[in-house]
């Protein structure tokens, strides 16, 4: 058994983690950190995992070695306590934001201040599979993606990287559940004001931006990258909505050929375009607590865009179902191990 | 075995399959009617339009 510690264990994204790990039969749950928790047993924070663990939560000072180490902790703790994590764990999964940005000069850009380990960052592996499987099989440091950028990368790097549509062109609106925003209240989180938002909390410059613009350059060539994000009424779920504008009057089909090339053997890619029926494209709902994105799309007949939608749980594709995947390739075991929870309908 | 006009798929056809038959695609849904059975080709089926705006 390979014993894996997370720190942070509290918060939404490490508790996602935990309730995946604690059915994965490859993997001993070690420790699992909170300091505000610690001491109390884990169903305290996270109410679905009572009676199905033991476990309680420990301080960070106290972490002991581990073979892994997943760092489920606010932006900017990773790299600040950075000299004592990479002692503890033979491999780290940061799940953080602390390390998916190659340019260190991004980071004071983008988070507002500079980043602590510079000479880190080319050791992380971007965590998304579906573009670094053979990277992240060899790799010691993987970093999860941004939820929102992990969207709007699998919904296009295919017509990008294809050079089908134009990469000065992209509109992206990505509509969001509350739990993205983590479990620590604040004045916009207050029930009375965010139940039944529709609020557009960041029309321009949001940091996922960089991410996303990172991971669609291909062939040295950065795409313009328009990106709007939305808070709606869903605890977890992303809905991405890309407006693209296609090259040489690429057919439809031609779209399906490309996707199908991209994503018809991946086991967490659906693409989700069907002529019948009520849930024709990609829809949030259905993907609570499942690590599938499900893709879609549809060419305007009248004009030259695409309208291509990606939707996934934020907390399990966007985050903790991403890890463990990575996990799984890191270590040679099938990548759905641990990752096969269909979802629920209805919900 | 035919090719779905609209998403390019492989569409299994059955050795019977008969002339005015609707298949479905496997892989986008789409309704195909049996235009000729030898040689096979395959059209989308008409399908009632549906407008959800006001």
């Amino acid at each position: 058994m390979i014993k894996v510690s997370i720190a942070g264990a509290s918060g939404y994204g490490g508790g996602e983690l935990l309730r995946l790990l604690l059915f994965h039969p490859e993997i001993e749950i070690h420790q699992v950190t909170s300091e505000s928790q610690a001491g109390k047993p884990v169903g305290r924070a996270h109410p679905n995992l009572r009676r199905v663990t033991d476990l309680k939560f420990s301080a960070m000072a106290d972490l002991e070695p581990c073979d892994v180490l997943c760092l489920c902790l606010p932006h900017g703790e990773a790299m600040k306590r950075w000299d004592a994590f990479s002692g503890l764990g033979g491999r780290i999964i940061d799940l953080s934001a602390d390390f998916r940005l190659r340019n260190a000069a991004d980071y004071p850009t983008w988070y507002g201040h500079e980043h602590a380990h510079p000479e880190m960052l080319d050791r992380f592996v971007y965590g998304l599979a579906e573009l670094y499987r053979d990277e992240i099989r060899d790799a010691e440091h993987v970093a999860c993606t941004g939820c929102l950028a992990a969207t709007a990368i699998l919904s296009l790097a295919p017509l990008v990287r294809a050079g089908a549509v134009d990469p000065s062109r992209l509109y992206m609106e990505g509509k969001i559940g509350s739990s993205a925003a983590g479990n620590r209240a604040d004045r916009s989180t207050h029930h009375p004001d965010r139940s039944g938002a529709v609020r557009s909390f960041k029309p321009t410059g949001h940091r996922h931006t960089a991410e996303i613009v990172q991971e669609l350059t291909f062939g040295g060539q950065a795409p313009q990258v328009h990106f709007s994000a939305t808070a709606i009424e869903l605890v977890r779920g992303i809905l991405m909505t890309t407006h693209a504008f296609v090259n040489d009057g690429l057919s439809e089909r031609e779209i399906w050929s490309i996707y199908r090339e991209a994503y018809g053997r991946e086991p967490f890619i659906r693409i989700i375009k069907e002529r019948q029926g009520v849930f024709r494209y990609p829809d949030p709902k259905f993907l609570s607590g499942t690590n599938f994105c499900d893709v879609g799309f549809e060419r305007d007949e009248h004009s030259d865009r695409v309208v291509v939608m990606g939707a996934l749980d934020n907390l399990v594709k966007g985050a903790a179902g991403q890890a463990v995947q990575a996990l799984n390739i890191m270590y040679g075991w099938d990548e759905r191990t641990g990752l096969e929870f269909p979802g629920l309908h209805p919900v | 075995m035919g090719t779905c006009p609209e998403c390019g798929a492989a569409v299994n056809v059955d050795d019977d399959v008969v002339e005015g038959e609707i298949l479905e695609c496997e892989e986008c849904g789409a309704e195909l009617e049996v235009i000729s059975v030898s040689p096979l080709e395959l059209e989308l089926a008409p399908e009632e339009e549906e407008d959800w705006g006001e």
